[in-house]
């Protein structure tokens, strides 16, 4: 008893401090977002009165105008189908370069490696009049491929970086020992080494998906076609010159948001051992 | 069942030559041990073996087949490696199955092997473990399981107790001799560890700096080796080593340092008339160096005067470190011996099981 009481005692300052710090945190993250939640359910009136006030009423019309009126389901649709792609093709690309670029040393090896990260220094969007010049000539703009191609370029040089360094600390012992029972080298990469960086993989995807996810710029220049648009480019359409629906672009708010809260939710756990690999043993 | 034989082999990398110009052949179902110090080439040698190096020169045959070009997973043979290599994502049974699966074995067949091989080794119970969720001892098992499963002609065993505690390895050397019995296959096994090599092996390979050294019946190597180095590394503790010359006097040759001089029985004496005056080098074993009062019955012994440096008892018997003018040497005498650091004592020699090497070649001379 007497025990507990002193740790009770030598913990209260510190454990004080944290918890303060951390739910303070946790408000000014959690104060707006809570906010937009509650003013989906409001009407614009209500939220110019007291934009800070709570709902009267539970009800979802103003989701269901933002998913049928304001076209958010094909926006949706847009951004799911491009960002999934497009993570779906870097994160494949650069698995295969990165196990290659990792493992193997040839000539000329450490260019390509050198050429890729390269990438990671220069900022993509100061490229985008020779980007759109080139999208142009090859008939891509204005086309979801088009976009898919670009977002997937943006990614392989960040996803090399992480998968290469992963790959490299493989032991060398295992691809022999794959090798000795007979395994080709596709399936060493496929059956061995791919899953036993599965932390590595979550990290790349999920730092892929969230910017291609939220990206205004690349859509607002390469897409014209409303009925290609994503879900940020389509947020704009909200903000009328005169009247703005405030509830409905919340709701098409929570919409944008959700998918990732789900992502985060569903990879925290490998990305955290992702990135703290190789701290312990 | 297969034999196998290196025929000149070399291997370079770069500048570097790791192997030179080895050769020599392991018969079927023999338990052969390469050993040497560390970076002595013959890891490498087993790499060639196996087909994870490609061989610069020469040929390695395993039954009669040069495999100088076929690739690992054909040349019938199984590697347990020194860090066991197991798949971290695979179950045990899938780790041992692996092999199996990808050489489209029929799915009953691979449930008997494994369930087979795990009853070999005791492993029934581990089989829906993760490698992480075992021990060493354990995943050196899986390994040796993964071997097995196999049934292949020839198993390669690259350092597979060194990660091991030194009460497992001794439990895990003897299981291994166990297997080799049991199995009737041709092993070739690689170790640092001279007491590994010498425990196991039907015949053991001494490789030094990429050279092969001596190759034979663990017995023969102790008894005779073939130059100082297979001397000092086959026995622990290692054989002593004095600097001298041989001259006659009297009609008997005696061998003879700075501070020591021990006249050589007249039975053995014959085959150094030729070497009088040149610098050789005298060898003598711990164990053929003992205390004047406890000396075994039979034995032609000769006095030396030494001074005693450090006393390690064992309990069996007493490492004495000794000082011979600036040679220090160890003895293993009996446990009833009283000695005290820094006392001058007289020791004495087995004059029937010596060594003496050429100070230049170091070749033995015999």
């Amino acid at each position: 008893m007497s025990n507990q009481i002193a740790k009770k005692q030598k913990f209260s300052f510190a454990d004080f401090g944290v918890s303060a710090l951390l739910w303070g945190y946790a408000a000014v993250v959690l104060l707006p977002l809570m906010l937009v939640l509650g003013n989906t359910m409001r009407t614009s009136r209500e939220i110019f009165k007291n934009p800070a006030g709570l709902p009267t009423s539970i009800n979802f019309d103003s989701y269901v105008r933002a998913w049928q009126e304001a076209n958010f389901s094909i926006y949706f649709f847009n951004s799911l189908f491009i960002t999934v792609s497009a993570v779906l093709l870097a994160t494949a690309v650069s698995a295969l370069a990165a196990y290659i670029l990792g493992r193997y040393t040839f000539f000329g090896s450490k260019f390509l490696l050198a050429f890729f990260m390269a990438g990671l220094m220069l900022p993509f969007r100061l490229a985008i009049v020779p980007l759109f010049m080139m999208l142009n000539n090859m008939g891509l703009v204005d086309s979801r491929m088009g976009l898919i191609l670009v977002y997937a370029a943006t990614g392989i040089p960040f996803s090399i970086f992480i998968l290469a360094a992963f790959f490299r600390q493989l032991p060398q012992e295992l691809s022999e020992a794959a090798r000795i029972d007979g395994a080709s080298e596709f399936r060493i990469f496929g059956q061995i080494m791919l899953p036993l960086v599965r932390p590595a993989l979550a990290t790349v995807t999920v730092f892929q998906f969230v910017p291609l996810w939220n990206d205004f710029f690349f859509p607002l220049i390469l897409l014209r076609s409303t009925e290609k648009w994503t879900l940020a480019v389509g947020m704009t359409r909200f903000f009328g010159e005169f009247q703005t629906d405030w509830s409905t672009l919340f709701a098409g708010l929570v919409i944008t948001t959700l998918p990732l809260i789900i992502l985060f939710l569903l990879a925290t756990k490998q990305i955290i051992a992702g990135l703290t690999a190789g701290i312990g043993k | 069942m297969a034999s196998v034989t290196y025929a000149n082999v070399f291997k370079k990398f770069g500048d570097v030559t790791a192997v030179n110009d080895i050769s020599f052949e392991v018969a079927d179902k023999e338990f052969l041990v390469l050993v040497g110090p560390s970076g002595c080439g013959k890891t490498t040698a087993l790499r060639l073996l196996a087909g994870l190096e490609e061989i610069t020169s020469g040929d390695i045959s395993i039954s009669d087949r040069i495999v100088n070009d076929v690739a690992p997973k054909d040349r019938d043979i199984a590697m347990v490696f020194q860090s066991y290599a197991l798949y971290p994502h695979l179950t045990v049974y899938d780790n041992l199955a692996f092999g199996l699966k990808l050489r489209k074995t029929p799915k009953a067949e691979i449930k008997m092997r494994v369930n087979e091989a795990a009853g070999i080794l005791g492993i029934e119970d581990l089989l829906e473990r993760k490698p992480r969720q075992l021990s060493g001892g354990q995943r050196q098992r899986v390994a040796v399981g993964r071997a097995i499963v196999r049934d292949p002609k020839v198993f390669l065993f690259d350092e597979p107790l060194s990660n091991l505690d030194a009460k497992l390895r001794v439990q895990m050397r003897a299981e291994i001799s166990k297997l080799h019995q049991k199995l009737q296959t041709t092993f070739v096994y690689v170790t640092h560890d001279q007491v590994e090599a010498m425990t196991m092996a039907t015949r053991i390979a001494v490789i030094n700096k990429g050279v092969l050294q001596q190759i034979d019946s663990p017995q023969v190597l102790y008894d005779t080796p073939v130059n100082r180095f297979v001397a000092g590394f086959i026995g622990s503790p290692s054989m002593n080593f004095f600097p001298a010359k041989l001259r006659k006097d009297n009609g008997r040759i005696y061998v003879g340092g700075k501070k020591f001089s021990v006249p050589i029985p007249d039975e053995r004496a014959a085959s150094y008339e030729a070497h009088l005056g040149k610098d050789i080098i005298f060898g003598i074993r711990p164990e053929n160096i003992h205390n004047p009062d406890y000396v075994p019955p039979n034995i032609h012994i000769e006095h030396a005067t030494a001074k005693v440096d450090v006393t390690e008892l064992m309990g069996n018997e007493i490492f004495l470190h000794l000082l011979l003018g600036e040679n220090n040497f160890v003895a293993r005498v009996d446990p009833r011996s009283e000695y005290t650091v820094g006392e001058t004592i007289q020791v004495a020699f087995d004059m029937q099981n010596f060594h003496i090497f050429d100070a230049e070649t170091e070749l033995a001379i015999r």
